[in-house]
């Protein structure tokens, strides 16, 4: 699965990898089984404590990891019938955002996620998942159009953030952003953001503004990037790892922060080990989620996002 | 021969003020020198060339309200969430800004009037680390927007900022969605809001509330836009354009409706409310 290693995580990718040999021998000779059972148990035990003294800034790149599940990568495993749906209906269609009908365990939902590429070309074609101003446009078309059709809305973030460049500037980007968080705020049906990689910036929080909002144990969800904060506060891009600690960035930071409610675990060695068993546990986180806004009306729902967002901020008083 | 005593006169930045009156400066559009008394009188707006200079927030104060400001929740001070420090610490930045601006935090709010209308004002104090927003900068949009629902009145702010403040981290990012929110229900309420963008107004602040006005005026040449320019240089590997992020470049995009002289900004407003507001529809 994972065919880019980062160094930190090599002793991990080299248990995991034993582990997918065993279990494809324990597939033709049972023999294995026994073998195969010690040896997952103590892959997951090892790679929980080598990740557990990973740094912030460790985190920041599996979340950035180039095999990690991006959006399309969990919508074909989690929902069935997805209908895309494209374009601004202004200027352009952006493909660093994906978005459309899908249906979810019977129902009927809206889906908005930012899309990464794989590879070059289509990095190039999803602009490295930052979208510009026509992407939030199509966003917020999806939010207006699960309102009136009363449907929920489910939301996948990960994005380095917004497209910095004079074409976006031109068309507006900060304000595509600002009406996105808007049309977010007055959606009167459930919203469901998950952060499954990287939450940079306002360019995430355009499809954060939700009535729960999850992040995967190696998500990031930040106001800047690492490099960027470096960069301004010691004119030093490379002590990012200083910045991304101090920042407090990491999934159990946010937590803590009451920023997001929920962590969902990532399988052994990180979701980019087996996007399958990923896509299981956010399914499961997903679902949970979802049905336990069942019974809020329209009105409730508005107000339960108000009230989430409204009680964020530290001050003295 | 003893040594002076201590008390040494000390001057506050008013008398400052007042000492420098009279001097000489050069205008930053035209290069011509004018008096600091002249320039004060026009609000920093040089009267050769029209070069608008930086006013200060209570220099705002004066320009728009018939009197002063009846502050509201100018208690708020903020928290160190993250025990933020970057060499400096947080606290001492805020407690070095507070001083610097006289001012609690990077934004006024309160109540005041208009030619003769009430409003709810909101100004950034940019002097307050760049006007960067943080919990009590979004908590006190987020008050003025709620005040203004229960007391019926229209929002006037001014906005001038860097963007969301990076020693609150991701609380500032949260800021944005909590005062657009609110922003939302304001809307709701069909009270007109006014946004009146000065320089500069970028980042977390431009991308939030500043281009949701049901109007937006701009100062001339202002600064504004989401990214950087730097950011933007080192993404694209380009010069930008001359002009790039000013108020007349988003004027030709679309993205106001009308720069406004400074000095012509307060009547320009009442109009607008005035016209907004005179045959208000049933709720």
């Amino acid at each position: 699965m994972a065919a880019f290693v980062l160094p930190f995580e090599r002793p991990v990718v080299d248990l995991v990898e034993k582990v997918r040999e065993l279990r494809a021998l324990a597939a033709s000779d049972q023999r294995f089984e026994p073998e195969l059972a010690r040896l997952e148990e103590k892959t997951s035990r090892l790679a929980r404590e080598i990740f557990a003294d990973l740094t912030p800034m460790q985190k920041v790149q599996l979340s950035r990891h180039a095999s990690r599940p991006y959006t399309l990568d969990y919508v074909k495993r989690l929902f069935t019938d997805f209908d895309e749906l494209k374009g601004d209906r202004r200027f352009a269609e952006d493909a660093a955002i994906v978005a459309g009908l899908a249906t979810y365990h019977g129902r009927s939902v809206v889906l908005v996620g930012h899309q990464k590429g794989r590879g070059t070309k289509e990095n190039m074609k999803r602009n490295f998942g930052m979208p510009n101003p026509e992407g939030y446009r199509k966003a917020i078309r999806m939010y207006e159009l699960a309102d009136k059709f009363n449907l929920p809305i489910l939301t996948f973030i990960d994005t380095p953030g917004a497209y910095p460049g004079i074409g976006a500037e031109e068309r507006g980007q900060s304000e595509a952003i600002g009406a996105s968080l808007a049309a977010m705020a007055r959606a009167r049906v459930p919203i469901i953001a998950t952060i499954i990689g990287e939450g940079g910036s306002g360019g995430a929080l355009a499809l954060g503004v939700a009535n729960r909002v999850l992040v995967l144990e190696f998500g990031c969800y930040s106001v800047i990037t690492p490099e960027g904060c470096a960069a301004i506060l010691w004119k030093d891009g490379s002590r990012a790892d200083e910045a991304a600690a101090r920042l407090k960035i990491t999934a159990p930071d946010l937590l803590q922060l009451g920023v997001v409610d929920l962590v969902v675990d990532e399988p052994t060695g990180g979701a980019h080990q087996d996007h399958d068993d990923a896509a299981v546990r956010l399914d499961r986180a997903l679902w949970s989620q979802l049905t336990a806004l069942d019974g809020l009306s329209p009105d409730e729902l508005v107000d339960d996002r108000y009230k989430r967002f409204r009680a964020l901020g530290t001050f003295v008083a | 021969m003893a040594w002076p005593e201590k008390n040494l006169p000390s001057t506050d930045a008013s008398e400052k003020r007042s000492l420098g009156a009279g001097v000489f400066r050069r205008c930053d559009g035209c290069g011509q020198t004018l008096t600091a008394g002249e320039l004060a009188a026009t609000f920093e707006v040089c009267s050769l060339c029209g070069h608008h200079h930086k006013l200060e927030a209570d220099g705002w104060q004066r320009l728009f309200l018939d009197e002063a400001l009846e502050p509201w929740d100018a208690h708020l001070v903020p928290g160190d969430p993250l025990r933020f420090s970057d060499g400096r610490s947080y606290k001492e930045r805020v407690t070095a800004s507070q001083k610097k601006t006289k001012s609690p935090e990077a934004i006024d709010i309160g109540r005041g009037r208009m030619d003769g209308r009430a409003v709810a004002y909101g100004a950034f104090v940019f002097a307050f680390m760049g006007g960067s927003m943080g919990s009590v900068v979004g908590e006190k949009v987020t008050r003025l927007f709620e005040r203004a629902v229960e007391e019926e009145l229209p929002v006037v702010l001014l906005q001038a900022s860097g963007g969301a403040r990076m020693q609150e981290g991701i609380l500032s990012l949260m800021q944005m969605a909590k005062s657009v929110s609110a922003l939302e229900r304001f809307r709701k309420a069909r009270l007109p809001f006014i946004s009146v963008l000065l320089h500069p107004t970028t980042g977390g602040v431009a991308a939030s509330f500043a281009f949701l006005g049901d109007v937006n005026i701009a100062e001339p040449k202002a600064l504004i836009g989401f990214a950087g320019a730097r950011v933007i240089e080192n993404t694209i590997r380009q010069t930008l354009p001359p002009g790039f992020q000013r108020a007349e470049f988003l004027l030709d995009h679309g993205m106001v409706d009308a720069i406004v002289s400074r000095l012509e900004m307060k009547a320009k407003i009442v109009s607008i409310l005035n016209h907004l507001t005179s045959n208000r529809p049933r709720r």
